[in-house]
C-alpha cells in the first residue's frame, strides 16, 4: 500500500460549485487483500475505492464521514458506508453481549471479525464491483488495536484478518486523550464504558481509565501505521481544516495519483 | 499444539468426531453415562451450542447468508465462547470433559469450503489439543441412511448446498460429506485420532471406547469427593 504520510501545511482550498465537466471518473488501482482473502473472491474485478476513516470516539470520524459523502456525491460519486458492528448477521448478538459484559476476549474478537467478514462480503464487495466509493467508519486496524491493547496475540490478529482487502487509503484521525475527553463531555456529557477502557482495570476512576486506555490505544495505532502505512491526520484542528485535507488526498487517490 | 495433560491441566477432555450420522453422539453419550454412574466429574458439550451465538449461527443458516469465511467464524466464536467460559475452568477443577466435535471439524469442514487451512488453524490456535480423540469412521452410505432415515430432509449447510456441487440435496451431500471424510482421514494421521469401525453394533464400539477411556485415564482422580 502506497505511504500517504500528512504533510503539515495546508493549502487553502476554496469550496467551488462543482460543475458537470469536474466530475473525476476515478482510475481504479487493482486491489488485493492482506493475505489469501476470502475463498470464491477475486480482487482484480473491483473496480470501486475503498477509503477508512479510524480513529477514537470523539475524533470527529462522523461529521468528516457526513461530510465526505456530500462532498463524494456532489462531485458524482455513488457512495457507500460501512461501520463496526453493522451487519446483518450478529450486530444484534453483538450488541447483547456487550451490554452484558459477559464474554471473554477471544470471543468478542472473533464476533467482531465475523460481523467484518459478514460487511465484506455482503456490502464492500458488492459496492466495490458495482464501482462505489465505499466509506468505512473503522476497519480492522481498530479491532486489533483494542486486542492488541488488551493482550492478544499479534500474529493471531494479522492472520484473523488476512481476509481484509487492503484499502485505498486509510486516515487516522488521531485526537489526544485530552481533547478527547472534552468532545465526549460536550457531546453528552458521559464516557462509555469500552471506549475508557474500563474492562482493563488500569484504573477504577473513568476519567483516569479513558486518558490511560486512549494513550495506549493511541501507541498502538501508531505501532501499526509503520506496517500499515495509514495516513495520520492530525484530528486537534478545526473539521473545516481536517475535512479539506481528506478531501485533497481522496482526490489524488480517486485521480490514480495515490 | 500441546494436549491438556501436556500443559499441567488437572482435567481430560475427550473428543468425538466422526461425519453427519456415523454415530459419534450416541457412543460419546453413552461414554458420559458410564462415567457419571461411576462419579467421575464429567461434563458434555457440543459443536455450536453456545446460547449467544447460536441465534446469529441460525439466523444465518436459515436465511442463508453464510459464506465460507463468516461460517468458519461463527464456528469459532462460539468455540471460543465455551472454551474460554467453560472448558479452561472445568478442566483446571480436574474435570473430564466430552466434546461432541473438537477444532478437527472446523479443520475438515472449513477447508472443503474452501477456505485456506492455515488460516483456519490459526484461529483455533488459542485451543489446546484433546487427550483422547475418537474417529467414528462410517462408510457414506451408512452416514447418509442414518441421516436421511432421521428427518425428512437435509438443511442447506448441512448437505453443503452452498458449494454448488449439485442441485440435488441428496447427491451434494454425498459429495460434501466425501470430501469431509478424505479430510478427516488426513487429519487422523497428523493428530492421533484413536479410529473406531463406526458400520459396528452399538455395543461392540462402546466396549472399546470404554475400555480405551480407562486405559488412558486414571479416572480414580477424577471422582467427587465423598460427602
Amino acid at each position: 500500500m502506497p505511504s500517504t504520510r500528512s504533510r503539515s501545511a495546508v493549502s487553502s482550498i476554496h469550496k467551488k460549485r462543482v460543475l458537470p465537466g469536474q466530475i473525476i471518473v476515478p482510475k481504479s488501482a487493482p486491489k488485493r487483500f492482506y493475505g489469501h482473502g476470502l475463498p470464491g473472491v477475486d480482487a482484480e474485478n473491483l473496480a470501486g475505492t475503498l477509503v477508512v476513516v479510524e480513529g477514537a470516539d470523539g475524533s470527529g470520524r462522523s461529521t468528516q464521514l457526513v461530510r465526505l459523502v456530500e462532498w463524494l456525491e456532489a462531485s458524482g460519486h455513488a457512495t457507500v458506508q460501512v461501520g463496526l458492528k453493522r451487519s446483518t448477521l450478529v450486530s444484534e448478538e453483538l450488541d447483547k453481549a456487550k451490554q452484558g459484559n459477559i464474554l471473554s476476549r477471544t470471543t468478542l474478537s472473533l464476533f467482531y471479525a465475523t460481523d467484518f467478514a459478514d460487511q465484506i462480503e455482503n456490502t464492500i464487495l458488492p459496492a466495490l464491483r458495482a464501482g462505489f466509493v465505499v466509506l468505512a467508519d473503522r476497519y480492522i486496524y481498530t479491532l486489533m488495536v483494542r486486542d492488541l491493547v488488551r493482550g492478544m496475540d499479534e500474529d493471531w490478529l494479522r492472520n484473523l484478518y488476512a481476509m481484509a482487502l487492503i484499502p485505498d487509503a486509510v486516515f487516522y484521525l488521531n485526537v489526544s486523550p485530552e481533547h478527547l475527553i472534552q468532545r465526549n463531555f460536550a457531546k453528552d456529557f458521559a464516557l462509555d464504558y469500552w471506549e475508557s477502557g474500563m474492562d482493563l482495570g488500569l484504573s477504577r476512576d473513568m476519567f483516569d481509565s479513558f486518558i490511560k486506555y486512549q494513550s495506549l490505544v493511541e501507541a498502538q495505532f501508531k505501532r501499526l501505521q509503520k506496517d500499515y502505512g495509514f495516513t495520520i491526520v492530525d484530528g486537534n484542528r478545526p473539521a473545516d481544516e481536517i475535512n479539506e485535507e481528506l478531501r485533497r488526498k481522496i482526490a489524488l487517490v480517486l485521480a490514480g495519483k495515490q | 499444539m500441546k494436549t491438556f495433560a501436556e500443559l499441567g491441566f488437572r482435567g481430560r477432555l475427550i473428543a468425538v468426531e466422526g461425519l453427519d450420522g456415523s454415530g459419534k453422539s450416541t457412543q460419546i453419550y453413552l461414554l458420559k453415562r458410564w462415567l457419571e454412574m461411576q462419579r467421575v466429574k464429567v461434563f458434555f458439550t457440543e459443536w455450536n451450542s453456545s446460547e449467544l451465538v447460536k441465534s446469529a449461527t441460525s439466523k444465518g443458516k436459515k436465511r442463508e447468508l453464510l459464506t465460507p469465511t463468516t461460517f468458519s467464524l461463527i464456528h469459532a466464536t462460539d468455540f471460543a465462547d465455551r472454551y474460554e467460559r467453560q472448558l479452561v475452568p472445568l478442566l483446571r477443577a480436574g474435570y473430564i470433559v466430552l466434546c461432541d466435535r473438537y477444532i478437527f471439524t472446523a479443520f475438515a469442514r472449513d477447508v472443503v469450503r474452501g477456505c485456506p487451512p492455515d488460516w483456519v488453524r490459526g484461529i483455533y490456535n488459542f485451543a489446546a489439543l484433546p487427550d483422547l480423540t475418537f474417529f467414528f469412521k462410517a462408510s457414506l452410505d451408512v452416514s447418509l441412511s442414518r441421516i436421511l432415515d432421521g428427518r425428512p430432509q437435509l438443511k442447506f449447510f448441512e448437505a453443503g448446498m452452498d458449494l454448488d456441487l449439485s442441485r440435488d440435496p441428496e447427491e451434494s451431500f454425498r459429495i460434501f460429506q466425501g470430501r469431509i471424510l478424505e479430510q478427516y482421514l488426513a487429519l487422523s494421521a497428523e493428530f492421533k485420532f484413536h479410529v473406531l469401525d463406526a458400520n459396528q453394533k452399538v455395543e461392540t464400539q462402546q466396549l472399546i471406547v470404554r475400555k480405551l477411556v480407562a486405559e488412558r485415564v486414571d479416572l480414580a482422580k477424577f471422582l467427587f469427593a465423598q460427602v
